[in-house]
């Protein structure tokens, strides 16, 4: 069992946990990853410049398709009873949920480890772009080497 | 030979739309070559393309490097790095 969807309208994080949990009742471990806005630009709480809005563009077609092959590689690398990968689209404003990301298995290594790889993965393949309103106007977010470095961790495939 | 090129993000703000229908000559070969023809049209793609290394290409929705040759190619995108999530 799958689920990718990318949507304009509000994430409610809560409501997909229960809606997946409701589906995956046989699974003994279930792993879950939310990404919210930030309020801060950058790497450091303090001393970031504030953010107050973010708007995210995405390829469509393109934003789908590729979630779909990073879920289609979990379920080959691990034993998942269900995966469910929701991105948001639009304006969004601090605090609000970005991305949901649920991998659920027999037990819990794999849920955990699948639920990481498909969030590492996504930060680096999956087509989406922020764009975020600072103090000092708007501007693109660049992206993380942090970020580069995560998921190449990944590129040899899991015994 | 007509190709649907889309743009996205810096790059679509840049060049000044987000897609187009294109029929360059049979001597673009290449994605890279693309970028370089659609570079040469205008001041404004001139600085969409100008720093090569920061620009990712996808053909017909799928990653490529920008060495891919277009072949049978029908959808070109170039975009910046992703930074969803």
């Amino acid at each position: 069992m799958t689920t990718v969807r990318v949507q304009a309208g509000p994430l409610d994080p809560g409501a997909e946990l229960n809606a997946f949990l409701k589906d995956t009742p046989h699974a003994g471990g279930i792993a879950v990853f939310v990404g919210q806005m930030r309020d801060f630009k950058g790497a450091d709480r303090g001393t970031g410049e504030r953010v107050s809005a973010m708007t995210l563009e995405h390829y469509p077609g393109m934003a789908e398709r590729e979630l779909g092959v990073l879920v289609e590689e979990a379920k080959q690398r691990w034993r998942l009873d269900n995966v469910c990968v929701i991105h948001r689209t639009g304006e969004l404003l601090p605090s609000d949920p970005i991305v949901f990301v649920a991998a659920a298995s027999a037990h819990r290594a794999d849920a955990l480890e699948a639920c990481t790889f498909l969030i590492d993965w996504l930060k680096t393949k999956a087509p989406f772009w922020k764009k975020e309103t600072t103090t000092q106007g708007p501007h693109w977010v660049d992206a993380a080497r942090a970020d580069d470095i995560r998921a190449a961790r990944w590129e040899k495939p899991a015994n | 030979m007509a190709i649907h090129v889309l743009y996205f993000a810096s790059v679509k703000e840049k060049v000044g739309l987000g897609e187009e229908h294109v029929s360059p000559p049979a001597s673009v070969a290449t994605v890279s070559d693309l970028m370089d023809w659609l570079a040469a049209r205008s001041p404004k793609y001139a600085s969409a393309f100008a720093n090569r290394a920061t620009i990712k290409s996808a053909v017909d929705q799928t990653h490529v490097p920008l060495s891919t040759a277009l072949g049978e190619a029908r959808e070109v995108a170039f975009f910046p790095p992703v930074t969803g999530g």
